[in-house]
């Protein structure tokens, strides 16, 4: 169906999803750790609007309760935690060095383009009307995994790896209507353990090589050391 | 049938009740006893199953397949948490651990066997995903348990690369699922594994391939398939030896059941499309692929748990390769092959542990001398990379020559690409081993209390194994062939 | 379709330059009553720029020893070309033969031909601010143009032509659609826009401190009557940009028909929109602050971005059946 026979709710599926790409792309390039988060947290609200979007057409109301379990998690709950670790890190006006900016978000956008080549044959057997929002779920998807390893901050990294889930959740919204509900409360249970996990981490990390720069975790390895 | 929800529910309790004991001797002991009671109701199950044959309830089945691996999984727990009662005690009072890390590690132990028995009987394909990610949640900590820079960094790099592989692999799944509602017959049954098993043909071709690269490559890295393996050398041999133990026993064998279970279902959906073996060859090309490259870093390493957790590369490697080729003779040796390396290669890291542990170190070349100093961890060494390596009368000689004639029946020159893997497998096993074994012990090195009777019950049953595979396991192994396959022997 | 030799149709183009010609002061005047009123002024009029304009045209005109003929001339050609460039864009209705013989790359060339000449003026006498005008503008504008033709396609790419008045009536005939690749495009073309107008954030259209020209610094040269069509070359390019966003992304009451009636709507209509257009400008400066020169390139990074993903958007999302 063209895009321009579809009712208005379906269209702003398409707008949100696109806008959650966009702060994919925020979240690659953005130096600044707070405000990192905070794209983060934009990219929930997205999420989670793009479900109450598609409950509302489908008349699937369970969506609603994940839209809300999205939202409190990925928007609230997980920035809040992260804060909460950068203001007791002491990081909050850390800026990660970014060497070439412009290379990162070209990456991204071939990754964009690689993503749609594999969801091609997806997209033309014309099965229902997911008008390729697989092909931008996968594009979240490997742009959380491009961010993870691009990105040398240990919380740019978490963040790239929660984006990640947000790029899974996008499509089994958008394609499938969303998992059935016991599945969703489990990947949410999962997120959360990650979430605290994560955090642990950082604190054994800054402790054992005082720095939250991945660089530094360089002690395993299988080089031959020159003694 | 309340035997398999004694089994489910014995290690929640187990993780609930092992946080809140302060001391050491009671909670190892309660440890023991849990994982007791879970290979006790899991030994009832099984004989249950064999009179009924299929347990099918709404969010869980257990059928062939998954009921041999529940039994090894809670049999294997029981021995390393045998293994794990006084040589935690010993670490503990060597100060490396504290007491409320003690109750992590137990809590974490019981949480672990939990996460593990659910994603083997999950019919939900969300739900075997959730239980994946759950384990390795559980096993992270475990790993970075020593606090020390470099167990810290073999934790977080286990934690993102699984993490990341994870994810697709969830994507994999949700493409599964998208497949599922245009085929079934009722769409919110899409995610349970034996409603789309009876439909498979209808699934799409195109949908079910792309979802099972995505796949093989998500659970592929907790198989520990090259190039997705980096994380294997460094946390099986940063953690402490019980969680390497399980780790590489277990862990390993249920992330190779996922992408199993996942392959039967791409082969039924592909049946009738331009490439049916699309699945197969995929899996063979990582499992060669991860043989070879393991084989080759195995040469290099300097360190005793490195090189053995490069040897679970191999063989994992291998199996992927057997369950791709498929066909009744390959599907059969896969399957006993898992059994015996988790046998093996538990009772390896178990001994490995004890040699360190005399040996104060790591480092191969900085232990020598075990069989003089404590007899009985070297002869448990020799034998069990004797076992590991292939050698006849022990039970991998047997799985590893089944696939090698299930190899030449297909593919015959794949066969020299194995035998010469491994030929060169054993050479870099026992250059390494033979001079821990034989060499000269140095000055002070002393016995310490090992327990090894995990790995002498291991090292007897994989013996067994080999000389005579008794009638009702080559029966049960027999019928998850005719399950997998679609053939038997 | 007006018939490309009809005398309305060509009255209607002079027209809508006249109308550009005595709008463009009168919107940048707007602009700086707003702003005044936002800092607790009162402002000057709004028919200041105009007054100015006038004042200028009766100066004298000085021109340094070292000037040559391109310095002389350059006012012209600047002004010369701006004005043909407004009369591609459809102000008041969408059936213009201008429009209709040129398309949105023959509207960006112009538009680069004047820069050209911008540029040359600037580096034409000598003096060091403005050969350092001029590579700056070369610098913004490098990067810009990309952005800007990255729009361009993709808003093509939806009305199946580049010509403006196929876009304007392809988006009046689908009413109101959310289409991704609009959203981006409107938000790319916005940045571009303030970087190309030289508006704050990249440059202070009302600075004369060094540091921070770029217009500025080009035109310092200039007096008299010069100065003068300089001036209003930029501020015609600035109504050009508004009237674009306006008329392409909100085409709603455009003349499609060349009856008084409708083009008295359609006026109305386009000056409804500049006035909101130019209240939020002058609040974007004001809240606003001028970013560094070298931050230039990651914000014009940021609006080629924003018009790549409307691309993706279209051709992902929106486009095949």
């Amino acid at each position: 169906m063209m895009l321009a026979h579809l009712p208005l709710l379906e269209q702003g599926i398409f707008v949100l999803a696109a806008l959650v790409l966009f702060t994919s792309f925020a979240l690659l390039a953005q130096t600044r750790l707070t405000a990192a988060i905070h794209s983060f947290a934009w990219q929930g609200i997205m999420v989670a609007l793009v479900t109450v979007l598609v409950a509302m057409v489908s008349h699937i109301h369970h969506l609603y309760l994940s839209a809300l379990l999205t939202f409190s998690l990925k928007s609230l709950l997980i920035p809040w935690m992260l804060h909460r670790l950068v203001r007791r890190l002491n990081m909050e006006r850390e800026v990660e060095m970014i060497s070439h900016p412009a290379i990162l978000l070209l990456t991204g956008a071939v990754l964009v383009i690689f993503s749609y080549w594999i969801a091609l044959p997806i997209e033309r057997l014309g099965l229902g009307n997911t008008r390729n929002i697989v092909a931008i779920s996968l594009s979240v998807v490997l742009l959380g995994l491009w961010m993870m390893v691009s990105r040398r901050q240990v919380i740019a990294q978490v963040l790239g790896f929660m984006s990640m889930e947000n790029g899974l959740f996008l499509a089994a919204v958008a394609s499938t209507k969303g998992m059935p509900l016991v599945v969703e409360l489990g990947v949410a249970f999962d997120v959360l353990v990650a979430a605290v996990l994560f955090g642990i981490f950082f604190f054994h990390i800054s402790e054992s090589i005082e720095s939250l720069d991945v660089d530094r975790l360089n002690r395993l390895s299988e080089r031959e050391e020159i003694s | 049938m309340s035997a398999f929800w004694l089994t489910l529910l014995t290690p929640v309790i187990g993780a609930v009740v092992l946080a809140w004991i302060p001391r050491l001797q009671v909670s190892s002991w309660l440890n023991v006893g849990f994982c007791a009671l879970e290979f006790l109701a899991s030994v009832v199950m099984a004989y249950q199953i064999k009179q009924q044959g299929v347990y099918i309830t709404p969010g869980f089945q257990i059928d062939a397949f998954n009921i041999y691996l529940i039994m090894l999984t809670a049999f294997v727990g029981l021995t390393t948490a045998i293994f794990s009662r006084p040589y935690m005690q010993d670490v503990c009072e060597q100060g490396r651990l504290t007491r409320s890390r003690m109750r992590l590690y137990h809590a974490m132990y019981q949480a672990f066997l939990f996460t593990m028995l659910l994603a083997l009987s999950s019919d939900n394909l969300g739900i075997l995903w959730v239980a994946v990610e759950g384990a390795t949640l559980a096993t992270v900590l475990l790993v970075s348990l020593y606090r020390t820079p470099e167990s810290i960094e073999a934790a977080w790099k286990y934690f993102i690369l699984c993490g990341v592989g994870i994810a697709l692999a969830l994507f994999g799944t949700v493409l599964v699922y998208f497949a599922a509602q245009h085929a079934l017959p009722d769409p919110e049954q899409g995610l349970n594994w034996h409603t789309l098993f009876e439909h498979a043909q209808a699934l799409n071709p195109t949908v079910m391939s792309i979802a099972f690269v995505f796949l093989l490559v998500g659970y592929g890295t907790k198989v520990g398939l090259v190039p997705m393996h980096f994380w294997l050398p460094d946390a099986h041999s940063e953690g402490p030896t019980p969680v390497s133990a399980v780790l590489s026993g277990l862990l390993l064998n249920v992330a190779l059941y996922a992408v199993v279970r996942f392959k039967m279902l791409v082969d039924g959906a592909l049946a009738g499309a331009d490439t049916p073996d699309m699945a197969g060859h995929l899996m063979m090309g990582f499992g060669l692929l991860s043989f070879s490259i393991a084989v080759l870093s195995l040469q290099r390493q300097k360190d005793i748990k490195r090189l053995f957790s490069y040897s679970s590369i191999e063989h994992m490697g291998l199996m992927t390769f057997a369950f791709g080729m498929g066909g009744s003779l390959a599907t059969f040796a896969g399957l006993l092959h898992m059994l015996v390396h988790s046998l093996t290669k538990s009772a390896i890291f178990v001994t490995v542990g004890h040699a360190s542990h005399i040996a104060n170190t790591q480092r191969i070349e900085h232990i020598r001398g075990l069989i003089r100093t404590q007899p009985g961890v070297g002869w448990g060494l020799l034998l069990g990379v004797a076992a590991i390596a292939g050698f006849p009368p022990f039970g991998l000689f047997s799985s590893e020559f089944l696939i090698l004639s299930a190899t030449i029946q297909s593919w015959p020159w794949l066969t020299l690409l194995l035998l010469t893997g491994l030929g060169i497998a054993f050479a870099g096993l026992f250059r390494n081993v033979h001079p821990m074994v034989y060499g000269t012990a140095p000055d002070g090195q002393a016995a310490v209390s090992a327990n090894m009777l995990p790995v002498v019950l291991h090292l007897l049953l994989v013996l067994w194994l080999g000389l005579a595979i008794p009638a009702f396991l080559s029966g049960w192994l027999n019928d998850v062939t005719v399950l997998i396959s679609g053939k038997g022997l | 379709m007006a018939d490309f030799l009809s005398v309305s149709g060509w009255l209607l183009v002079f027209l809508q330059g006249l109308l550009f010609l005595v709008g463009a002061p009168l919107m940048v005047g707007w602009i700086r009553l707003i702003k005044s009123r936002l800092q607790n002024r009162r402002g000057p009029g709004i028919t200041q720029p105009l007054r100015d304009l006038y004042k200028l045209f009766g100066k004298e005109v000085l021109v340094a020893h070292s000037a040559s003929i391109v310095f002389r001339t350059a006012p012209y050609i600047v002004l010369a070309s701006t004005l043909v460039a407004v009369s591609i864009v459809p102000l008041l209705s969408a059936n213009l033969p201008s429009a209709m013989a040129a398309d949105m790359i023959v509207l960006v060339g112009f538009l680069a031909l004047g820069r050209f000449f911008l540029a040359l003026a600037g580096m034409d006498v000598g003096s060091s601010f403005g050969g350092m005008g001029s590579s700056r503008e070369m610098l913004v504008s490098a990067l810009a143009e990309p952005a800007m033709l990255m729009a361009v396609f993709t808003l093509a790419m939806s009305a199946h032509s580049t010509n403006l008045s196929s876009v304007v009536e392809f988006n009046l005939g689908s009413g109101l659609i959310l289409r991704p690749s609009f959203l981006f495009a409107l938000l790319g073309l916005v940045l571009v826009a303030i970087a190309e107008t030289g508006r704050i954030p990249i440059d202070n259209p009302a600075t004369h401190l060094e540091l921070t020209m770029i217009h500025e610094a080009m035109i310092l040269e200039y007096s008299g009557r010069h100065l003068a069509m300089m001036e209003w070359a930029a501020q015609l390019k600035l109504m050009l940009y508004g009237v674009l966003i306006a008329n392409l992304f909100f085409p709603w009451g455009i003349a499609t028909e060349l009856s008084v009636m409708s083009l008295a709507t359609g006026l109305l209509a386009v000056v409804g929109k500049l006035l909101v257009l130019g209240i939020l400008v002058a609040v974007a400066e004001t809240v606003l602050a001028k970013m560094r020169l070298f931050k230039v390139p990651q914000y014009l990074n940021l609006a080629f971005l924003l018009t790549l993903l409307g691309l993706f958007s279209h051709v992902i999302l929106e486009s095949g059946t």
